[in-house]
């Protein structure tokens, strides 16, 4: 196998593992109002990531970061064709970012509840842009034989694009409740079981369009084995939330977000972004990849990093395993 | 304005912003890993009291760091699409090592020492500690590597019109980036060692308690702030003889040196217009030879003028822009070979000059304060305070002079490698539309602006409010519950 395909399926973990993780990260953010009552219970829902949420965004900075070195063709087009909904997801996370530090910092209820603003409207906007980037990645972009996007900045919008920035709220929905149940205890927890049980089907149905989107413009017979196995195991997830195994819906979920990511990029290869203006202008792997040297560069960096990456970032799992209720939350110190 | 000056300006904007927080960042971690240790190693209370209040005041800082870091890592490919394809095989591997191998570390061991108070052992707590703030360190390594090769190619062949990379080791061993990085650092240390002398004296000033805290706090940032400052000298020397020979014009431009001299005298202060490239109506305080000195540690030596540099970068370079509508308003337009002269001029004094200010500052505040005296004028408050600015404004006049100072190149050619790999900023830019950029660089700046206000507020508050705002005081002891977090947000 060359390294540029290599890279290909590095990146698409990269990716997976954002969604996967910081996938969660979101949903918690966007149902702070809804799945809470009082400070304590929203306390113990921005605690339930308190620790990770940071190793968690890393993994978007990686998977652009490893792009830009692995497929400098693939970064630059992508990155200045989404520029606007990019700006909002970078202001989204700057202002989530910064909301779960400082929102404790001062006791005063105005004060909490503007940074709880910030962190509903800073989790869904990047949930949005990270989906429409996505499938504009996917579906592709109006770009011209030098990559370069064809037209305004508002030029790639489209119906389909609609459907994947859904599909990544909807699957943050489904996944941050199923979170929160499996990390909480008392009321809050059968509430977010409830919740999940209840928008499930419909929160779950964009990605499960979007797959089938994609599937039916780009999609090959091995990848509609993998929808069918997404399907199926969002079904499962739900059947086995309702009987109380959230730690076994949790995994379940994993598997529906690494079905659809494998389903993505498979619809993908061997381009990086398609071209809509004309298929020939497509931009590919072999097209964008760096030297073979830095290829191989980057190889031995990721071959130590990532693993590396999954045993301490799963260790700081382990440390914090325990499920948080309001009687964890501590009185408010502050100056 | 079109999409370059935008994409200039807010390129500036965020970078001068973002570090503005990373050096207190990287400073005050490694500082507060050393009080951890310290605590660690003799259980004396003062170090761990220490730790919680100075650890706070990194935590309200690191969060901005973090993410207005994110800004620059998407901005590359937001606004320069075109240098990113240039120079991705090259630049884009240090970018990816500083996210796999630092900043992975970073973000989740900093999660792991905030809330692993009461569920880590001390001693892996402390590792913790250490592992945050030393990948703090590195990451800077990383990014300095990848600014160094923009200033100074290396490691690169090239092919199809493109530098391709051909030693990961020659880059990350650039010459230029192993004085920059000892400079940067230290420039981080001596923001953090200003930043505890200020608040500290604060304190001792003010107020009567914890004063063995305040008096730690004071020596530790004193002695850090001028250990800094040599470090800054050496490695700025260092830097300035290799930029002597890596980057001639922007030497040149860092002293307004129109006409080749020799010897050439180092200018200490000039009044009248240095805009001029060619020197009318300027007059300035010279000291003779010291230019030469500084070059090629040799008092008689030549140092290049401006006149003569941009002779020769015509004639390796071009006279011209290219016809190409990329290019917009420079398409086929006369090439500006020297950089923004009062910026370069002035950029380098400031960042000497406050940087020599923080030095003496800190020293001022170890002699007024020694063997237990405390200077009761408020005026000596007010400096120390005023101190704090000190360092931050000489690192941001750093940048601006190092980053203005190679314009118009964004890839400086290497005069002693690979003919054809460098590149002119106006090349980089993305082909988007001006409505982005400028919408971008007003939402940018203003949400930069609200929370700068917000991040000096709560710096403010709990600088103020001493050891009592991280710790219950010791008279009432916080009545924890068995099954309480230690911390929460």
């Amino acid at each position: 196998m060359d390294l540029a395909l290599v890279w290909f399926l590095i990146i698409a973990f990269f990716w997976l593992g954002y969604l996967f993780l910081e996938g969660f990260d979101f949903g918690v953010g966007m149902l702070l109002p809804v799945l809470s009552r009082d400070e304590t219970e929203r306390r113990v829902m921005v605690n339930t990531i308190g620790p990770v949420w940071d190793g968690n965004e890393v993994w978007l900075i990686v998977a652009v970061g490893a792009t830009f070195a692995a497929f400098p063709g693939w970064y630059a087009t992508l990155l200045s064709s989404a520029y606007l909904p990019l700006l909002a997801v970078l202001v989204g996370l700057i202002g989530r970012g910064v909301a779960f530090e400082y929102r404790g910092k001062v006791d005063s209820v105005r004060w909490r509840r503007n940074w709880d603003r910030v962190i509903v409207a800073g989790s869904w906007l990047p949930a949005l842009g990270v989906g429409l980037l996505l499938s504009w990645n996917v579906l592709g972009l109006p770009i011209d034989a030098a990559g370069n996007r064809v037209g305004s900045a508002f030029a790639a919008f489209q119906w389909e694009t609609l459907l994947g920035a859904l599909a990544i709220v909807g699957f943050s929905l489904v996944h941050g409740a199923v979170f929160v149940a499996l990390k909480t205890d008392g009321e809050i927890r059968s509430r977010a079981r409830r919740l999940a049980l209840r928008i499930g089907p419909v929160a779950l149905s964009p990605l499960l369009g979007l797959l089938l989107l994609v599937q039916m413009r780009a999609g090959s017979s091995w990848t509609w084995l993998v929808v069918g196995i997404v399907v199926l195991t969002g079904i499962l997830a739900l059947v086995v939330l309702s009987a109380g195994r959230e730690g076994r819906a949790f995994a379940l979920m994993a598997m529906v977000i690494i079905g659809s990511v494998i389903a993505l990029f498979g619809a993908l290869y061997p381009n990086v972004i398609p071209s809509t203006v004309d298929p020939a202008f497509s931009l590919t792997i072999e097209g964008t990849a760096s030297s073979p040297y830095t290829l191989q560069v980057m190889t031995w960096i990721a071959g130590f990093g990532a693993p590396a990456v999954l045993v301490y970032q799963g260790w700081t799992y382990w440390v914090f395993r325990k499920r948080i209720g309001t009687g964890h939350i501590p009185p408010v110190r502050v100056p | 304005m079109d999409v370059l000056d935008l994409a200039r300006w807010q390129f500036g904007i965020t970078t001068v912003y973002h570090f503005l927080m990373v050096p207190l960042t990287i400073g005050l971690a490694v500082l507060v890993a050393g009080m951890q240790t310290a605590w660690v190693r003799t259980g004396d209370v003062k170090y761990l009291k220490m730790t919680k209040f100075w650890g706070k005041l990194m935590l309200v800082n690191f969060a901005m760091g973090v993410v207005t870091g994110i800004v620059q890592e998407f901005q590359f490919g937001m606004t320069w699409s075109a240098y990113s394809r240039f120079v991705g095989d090259a630049f884009g591997a240090p970018l990816a090592m500083e996210g796999l191998l630092a900043f992975f570390v970073e973000s989740t061991f900093l999660g792991l020492w905030i809330f692993g108070w009461d569920k880590l052992p001390k001693k892996v707590h402390l590792a913790c500690a250490w592992a945050f703030s030393l990948a703090t360190v590195a990451s800077a390594y990383f990014i300095l590597a990848a600014n160094s090769w923009m200033q100074h190619p290396v490691g690169v062949e090239l092919v199809d019109g493109r530098p391709r990379l051909t030693s990961i080791w020659a880059l990350l061993t650039n010459n230029t980036a192993l004085a920059a990085i000892p400079h940067t650092i230290a420039g981080c240390f001596a923001v953090a060692g200003a930043f505890l002398v200020g608040v500290a004296v604060w304190h001792l000033t003010r107020r009567n308690e914890e004063r063995q805290v305040w008096r730690a706090s004071l020596k530790l940032g004193g002695v850090v702030g001028m250990v800094a400052f040599a470090a800054l000298a050496v490695t700025g020397d260092l830097q300035g003889k290799l930029m002597f020979q890596q980057q001639p014009m922007k030497m040149a431009a860092a002293e307004a040196l129109c006409h080749t001299e020799q010897p050439a005298s180092f200018s200490i202060f000039a009044y009248g217009d240095v805009a001029r490239p060619d020197c009318e109506n300027v007059k300035s305080i010279t000291v003779p030879a010291l230019l030469s000195f500084l070059a090629h540690n040799d008092f008689s030596s030549e140092v290049k003028g401006i006149e003569d540099l941009v002779k020769e970068y015509k004639a390796k370079y071009g006279e011209f822009y290219p016809v190409d509508p990329q290019l917009g308003e420079l398409s086929g337009q006369p090439i500006d070979y020297v950089p923004n002269l009062p910026v370069t001029y002035w950029g380098f004094r400031f960042m000497i000059g406050f940087g020599a200010l923080a030095a003496l500052a800190a020293a001022a505040a170890l002699w007024l304060t020694r063997g237990g005296r405390m200077p009761s004028s408020p005026w000596f408050r007010r400096a120390a305070l005023a101190g704090i600015a000190t360092p931050f404004i000489a690192n941001s006049f750093g940048w601006i002079f190092t980053e203005m100072g190679r314009q118009p190149f964004v890839v400086v050619p290497n005069p002693t490698g690979v003919d054809g790999v460098w590149m002119f900023t106006a090349r980089g830019v993305s082909g988007i539309s001006v409505g982005e950029v400028l919408t971008s660089l007003i939402v940018l700046t203003l949400v930069y602006a609200v929370l700068a206000v917000l991040e000096v507020f709560l710096l403010r508050r709990y600088a103020r409010a001493g050891i009592a705002g991280v710790m219950p005081p010791p008279d009432k002891p916080a009545e924890k519950k068995s099954d309480e977090l230690a911390f929460a947000y």
